[in-house]
């Protein structure tokens, strides 16, 4: 069965007046999920076993919607679940709402139009994988989001949906909203954890996930805010309901953000699969009718497209396929006006700037990616560049902590790829200026 | 020493930001924001009041302070100005907009750069600058945040005029956010702490980007797929 263009499930309690409001949230079937979960419906079956909703997520194909696209079911089935050795130990919810990737910008949206439907889907969450404490971390800059969230909370503990002994099933959970202070790379799941633990956020090693040493080194699940308000509809629909949108691998409602040389920027919740011809078309084509040079698929660490993928279908295999990534689906549009080193090297800037300092490859290799485009976007840059700036970047792709620096790669190896004329023509701009005269100024650096 | 500037007040509120978390040295972020919206800044002696309310030195306090861009070492104004110049708000105009707001703050000829404040830090009308990385609203570009709420779709002279009022005392509501206050304000918001929490919450949020694709399918009539009347949920899967 054919869907519409647009799909709104995520989205479509957003027109509703004061649509933050538990009254308004309750009004258009909010935490009659949660009622399906703990009480049971009326007149049919009991309440769900926790086992029963992680296969409902399992079947429904969900996929993480902050990036990796992991699916989500599986996430929580690692989840360690007896009374003997870590399964014993507390479970945690950590909700991921750090937004911070270039050109994403559906999260915070989501949080202050609707932040009760994250709440259903944390408790749901919760449940399935036998938490009784919830974090939700969000980004410090997004204030307007952290006050709705924290009233949202207040509403769900004065109706009894937060608690103890949840709609009297004995069931406990307490939901705390944790702002951020600034930094980047905290949207990675286990600096998360660190920061969340009150130290600097730097990416922990891997095994143990955090599956089985998150939080308090206790098995932990983390999740983006768009994953985890997906649950409550899953729950009301069922699985087959939300395989009915989207791909075979990729299935559901996806939030793309639209931003840049088009007329009409914004949020567009539609099927995964969808491509950027039809969501231009959706948003009136670009900006003053400027051809499309490049653009994103999911946030600046993904590497860019061109007009030549206008028809990539934007789910998880479709832009791998394509050789970048899904990401976020912020798709950050950029026309012809656009230079494309410039671009990078203010990507690289971001980069540098986030960079945590753990890891050598990603804290030197961004600095000095920094300082090389820098110099050619300054015009003074030699073909040589290009090489060394590519060599870095194999040190860095894949040799990093973390994926941050993979990300950090992703603007040069594939602004390069796709425009290296445009690198060179700025070298040619400057064919008198050597490097060496350079060094000179450098101690050290003629050994 | 930090009896002095952090009061009963401060370590009540210290206590409680502790008690909302099952491990105490997770309250260190939001304890942070606190001492920041006492001091307007994390210096020593706020370093000390954290590390004593955790039971931490000051070297692991002042580690975690160092790490994270929105907490401030010095004093700054009373109003702080982020510009957000990562590479698509830059290509739409931020760049130009920090530009001029920096030479808008500075004196002729001598431009604030980046963490540098217009007029004695903490007094009335004192601005702070700084250049942020992606503030996340990218559909509403180019963007910039006052104490963290957002006025958005700026151009140069709108965020001219809008540095120019906050100079003169005023304070104009934000696009999307709650009515101006002050950074210190916000900043024991941003520690959990509300004067009037439904007030502010109620403050606006949606811009008509945020609501364009949900406004088309409306127009257009297009929904996602019906719900079934009934979903039963999967069987309880068998232990392996």
């Amino acid at each position: 069965m054919a869907t519409q263009p647009l799909t709104p499930v995520l989205t479509r309690r957003w027109l509703s007046p004061h649509s933050w409001t538990r009254e308004t949230y309750e009004r258009l079937e909010g935490y009659q999920a949660l009622h399906t979960v703990l009480v049971g419906r009326a007149g049919g079956e009991g309440p769900a076993h926790p086992d029963q909703l992680i296969q409902l997520v399992k079947d429904s194909g969900l996929r993480g919607r902050g990036g990796a696209g992991f699916p989500t079911g599986m996430k929580w089935s690692f989840i360690p679940q007896g009374t003997t050795g870590p399964a014993a130990k507390p479970h945690y919810l950590v909700i991921n709402a750090d937004e911070g990737e270039p050109g994403t910008c559906k999260d915070i949206p989501l949080m202050m139009a609707d932040p009760h439907s994250l709440i259903e889907g944390c408790i749901i969450t919760s449940y399935a994988i036998r938490a009784n404490f919830c974090a939700i971390y969000v980004r410090g800059e997004a204030l307007h989001c952290i006050r709705r969230m924290t009233a949202a909370v207040r509403e769900a503990y004065d109706a009894g949906y937060l608690g103890k002994n949840i709609l009297g099933t004995g069931f406990d959970l307490d939901i705390v909203v944790h702002a951020g202070a600034g930094a980047y790379i905290c949207g990675e799941e286990t600096a998360l954890l660190d920061s969340l633990e009150g130290r600097r956020g730097q990416p922990r090693l891997k095994p143990p996930f955090p599956a089985t040493a998150g939080l308090y080194a206790a098995p932990t699940v983390v999740n983006n805010v768009e994953t985890i308000a997906s649950v409550p509809a899953i729950v009301a629909g069922g699985s087959e309901w939300f395989r009915s949108m989207g791909t075979e691998k990729s299935p559901g409602p996806k939030i793309y953000s639209l931003s840049g040389h088009v007329e009409k920027p914004g949020q567009y919740e539609a099927p995964l699969g969808t491509t950027l011809r039809e969501l231009l078309d959706l948003a009136g084509g670009m900006k003053d009718g400027i051809p499309l040079k490049f653009w994103t698929p999911g946030g600046s660490s993904t590497p860019l497209f061109t007009v030549e993928h206008l028809d990539v279908p934007l789910d998880f295999e479709g832009a791998a396929a394509a050789g970048s990534m899904l990401g976020t689906t912020a798709l950050m549009i950029f026309n012809e006006t656009v230079s494309v080193p410039w671009a990078v090297m203010k990507w690289t800037e971001f980069y540098k700037h986030e960079s945590c300092g753990k890891c050598t490859p990603c804290r030197e290799g961004c600095y000095w990616l920094l300082q090389i485009l820098e110099r050619m976007v300054a015009g003074e840059g030699t073909e040589t560049d290009i090489d060394t700036m590519l060599d870095v970047c194999d040190n860095i792709l894949g040799r990093s902590f973390c994926a941050l620096g993979d990300g950090a790669v992703s603007p040069i190896t594939s602004g390069i790829k796709y425009f290296r004329q445009e690198f060179l023509d700025l070298c040619k701009a400057q064919p008198a200026v050597p490097r060496p005269d350079q060094l000179d100024d450098l101690v050290g650096a003629q050994s | 020493m930090t009896q002095e500037v952090f009061d009963e007040l401060s370590r009540q509120r210290a206590k409680e930001v502790i008690n909302r978390y099952p491990q105490p040295r997770s309250a260190l972020l939001p304890l942070l924001h606190l001492v920041q919206s006492v001091q307007g800044y994390v210096g020593q002696q706020g370093i000390e009041f954290c590390a004593e309310q955790l039971d931490l030195s000051t070297a692991e306090v002042s580690a975690v302070a160092t790490f994270y861009t929105m907490y401030k070492r010095r004093p700054g104004g009373e109003h702080l100005v982020s510009v957000c110049t990562n590479t698509l708000c830059a290509a739409l105009g931020g760049d130009a907009i920090y530009k001029r707001v920096c030479e808008q703050l500075g004196a002729p000829g001598k431009p604030l750069s980046h963490e540098q404040t217009a007029g004695e830090p903490g007094s009335p009308g004192s601005v702070t600058v700084e250049h942020a990385e992606c503030l996340a609203a990218c559909d509403l570009a180019p963007v910039l945040q006052v104490n963290y709420e957002y006025y958005d779709n700026q151009t140069v002279e709108s965020a001219s005029e809008l540095v120019d009022a906050l100079r003169r005392g005023e304070k104009p509501p934000p696009t999307r956010g709650a009515p101006l206050t002050d950074w210190r304000t916000v900043e024991l918001e941003l520690a959990g702490f509300y004067e009037d929490l439904t007030a502010a919450t109620d403050g606006p949020s949606a811009a008509t980007e945020t609501l364009i694709g949900a406004q088309l399918a409306e127009a257009s009539g297009w929904t996602a797929p019906a719900m079934p009347e009934h979903v039963e949920l999967p069987p309880v899967p068998e232990k392996k």
